[in-house]
């Protein structure tokens, strides 16, 4: 089932007076529950990418649509709503709330996003605090845990809102390339437990045979499209 | 709204020695203004309680045209007997008048038999004035706290000049309506403390004797004070007797009485006036503080958290609940500056009050300073503080609920 779909995609900035392309004439599709990578060198356009497809920015031209819905027709308020809905981010940096505990990061977007009632996000919480492994680290607060906890506690909190899509900009770029290896396999868990769309970039060659799909960018173009098992040209 | 209460108080606490700074400079900015509300207010109450119950009473009724022409003391701009007990049975029908005290203000010269000057009097009935000036007692330093009939109150500058005491005798002499001169011997029965404002130097004769020395047949007032059981009624009472007395006309068809409150009789009143502007400035002053403390700190928070801020705007928080976020932090700052300062504010007037700091007004000295703050001047800072420290929270809460995701997560 196709989750989304990328239609002659472009995405241009301006520095200083100059127009610099970073994304030119995208086109793809993705479908529910794909355990997804773009690949590329640095400056390639992934986070860019992943910026459009999260509406966290609009491309210049074409379309790209998300769950049936045109991303670049969403206001401020819309965007945000749409991906408290429907999207889950993990990040490079973590990006914890540090006055969170580990419990509380996780609640954080079932109370101020999605309101949701308090049985319900303690059962949804403890669900995900066990399967990534963190039950005992509940009250932490993010300083006193490592960095492979904080990025297994990311994958939780992007995953409590039941989004259609998580999204994951170099995930493993601040671990060491067990916990990396480690966190990519929970991702991969998650996927097939909750049936989520996982989509995530990097640059690291032995995280990248861990995806299902590999979409490899240069310059802003898909030059390479490769499935577990099949070889195609994009 | 609690979480949101509860991450603002957390994010408070991260930077503590910041927020116990803003607290502490907006804390010391409430209790200036306590001190200041408690000091003036105190020697504002003195300075008007002195003025009120030891001279002018709340408010004065003069027939139209007495106050211009008061320095002279004219006896022919006294009122009629028939208007006095026009205006008698006025205030006896108005509840909210305790008392009020009749008086004839006239000039005369005074003469120890060895030396003469000028003196200003007034004829009072005692008890009257007793009653319509309940510090007028008190004011008589030496001898009977009375004015009896043959008698005479001096004020003390009189007596240390003219070398008069009590028990000595003197004569009274002053022109009367029609220019005739008449005189009267009296005793000096005490001596009454001058104090600072009008009638503060003035001597007092019973009104009988007032009467003989004018050969009035009948009493032909020159003034009545008037004192009201609550003075917070003061300005509700001055307007409805106002109306009142509108209806009594003169011969040219203009209103026969004047009625005036205290505050348009003493100069001092602007004074009271000058310190009110003063608290005025004194609260912008507050304001300022305020301002530019809570919206320095929440500036810096903004700043110091963008990526945060870009975190749980990506992850689909409203702006408006970011928004909300930063302003309850500034609305807590100023919950814990108003709270730190009303307490140590409060404390400080209380010491203050102990110490029982003198000060001098005028001639008067010894003067009690007796700071006291009101529920509703605690309540009206207080809002003040917080109201403001919501507003100086209010530019950086809707810069960072403005801010772009993208941007703010590329901050570094």
């Amino acid at each position: 089932m196709e989750l989304m779909k990328a239609t002659n995609i472009v995405k241009d900035y301006m520095v200083g007076e100059v127009a610099i392309r970073a994304l030119d004439r995208l086109n793809f599709t993705i479908d529910s529950a794909s355990f997804i990578s773009f690949v590329g060198p640095s400056g390639s356009g992934k986070t860019t990418l992943l910026n459009l497809i999260g509406c966290l920015d609009k491309p210049t031209e074409g379309t790209l649509t998300v769950a049936g819905t045109d991303v670049a027709s969403l206001d401020r308020r819309q965007g945000a709503a749409f991906r408290g809905a429907n999207i889950g981010f993990i990040f490079q940096d973590f990006n914890l709330l540090p006055v969170l505990t580990v419990y509380e990061n996780i609640e954080y977007p079932l109370l101020m996003v999605q309101n949701v009632p308090a049985k319900e996000r303690e059962e949804r919480i403890m669900k995900l605090l066990d399967a990534v492994g963190m039950l005992e680290q509940e009250g932490k607060y993010p300083d006193q845990i490592s960095g492979g906890q904080k990025q297994r506690v990311a994958v939780a909190r992007a995953l409590v809102t039941n989004p259609r899509l998580v999204l994951a900009d170099e995930p493993t770029a601040n671990l060491d390339h067990k916990t990396a290896y480690m966190v990519i396999e929970l991702m991969k868990k998650m996927r097939d437990e909750f049936r989520t769309t996982f989509i995530f970039s990097t640059h690291d060659q032995k995280i990248v045979g861990e995806a299902e799909i590999i979409y490899t960018l240069e310059d802003g173009q898909i030059t390479e499209r490769e499935e577990k098992g099949g070889n195609n040209r994009g | 709204m609690g979480n949101l209460f509860k991450i603002a108080i957390r994010n408070l606490m991260r930077y503590k020695r910041r927020t116990t700074l803003t607290a502490s400079l907006v804390a010391i900015g409430v209790i200036f203004v306590l001190i200041f509300v408690g000091v003036t207010g105190s020697f504002k109450t003195m300075m008007t309680g002195q003025m009120t119950d030891s001279m002018l009473g709340h408010i004065q009724v003069h027939r139209r045209g007495y106050i211009a022409s008061i320095d002279n003391l004219p006896l022919t701009m006294n009122m009629k007997p028939q208007a006095v007990k026009k205006l008698e049975k006025t205030f006896q029908g108005m509840p909210d008048i305790e008392s009020y005290s009749l008086r004839i203000k006239f000039g005369g010269i005074f003469s120890s038999f060895t030396e003469t000057t000028n003196i200003r009097l007034n004829g009072v009935y005692p008890e009257m004035e007793m009653k319509t000036l309940p510090l007028f007692a008190s004011r008589i330093t030496t001898g009977e706290k009375t004015i009896k009939k043959g008698e005479i109150v001096i004020p003390e500058l009189l007596s240390r000049g003219m070398k008069v005491n009590v028990g000595d005798t003197i004569v009274v002499i002053a022109n009367n309506k029609d220019g005739s001169v008449n005189g009267k011997q009296l005793r000096v029965s005490g001596i009454i403390e001058s104090i600072t404002g009008p009638g503060g130097r003035d001597g007092y004769v019973h009104i009988e004797d007032a009467m003989e020395i004018l050969r009035m047949e009948e009493p032909e007032i020159s003034e009545i004070a008037i004192r009201l059981k609550d003075f917070g009624k003061l300005h509700a009472v001055y307007d409805s007797l106002t109306a009142m007395l509108a209806g009594e006309q003169n011969n040219q068809g203009k209103p026969a009485f004047e009625v005036h409150t205290w505050e348009d009789l003493t100069p001092f009143y602007n004074i009271i006036r000058m310190i009110d502007i003063m608290t005025i400035f004194i609260k912008i002053m507050l304001i300022a503080i305020v301002l530019i403390s809570v919206m320095n700190v929440m500036i810096m928070a903004v700043y110091e958290r963008i990526r945060e801020i870009g975190t749980i705007a990506a992850i689909g928080t409203m702006p408006g609940r970011i928004l909300s976020m930063f302003v309850i932090e500034g609305f807590l700052l100023g919950i814990l500056g108003a709270v730190a300062g009303n307490v140590m504010g409060i404390g400080i007037i209380y010491i203050l009050k102990a110490v029982k700091i003198t000060f001098a007004f005028g001639r008067q000295t010894g003067l009690v300073l007796s700071p006291t703050v009101a529920l509703q001047d605690i309540a009206m800072i207080s809002l003040i503080v917080i109201v403001v420290a919501v507003l100086g929270s209010l530019q950086p809460a809707f810069k960072a609920s403005r801010m772009e995701p993208i941007k703010a997560l590329r901050h570094v």
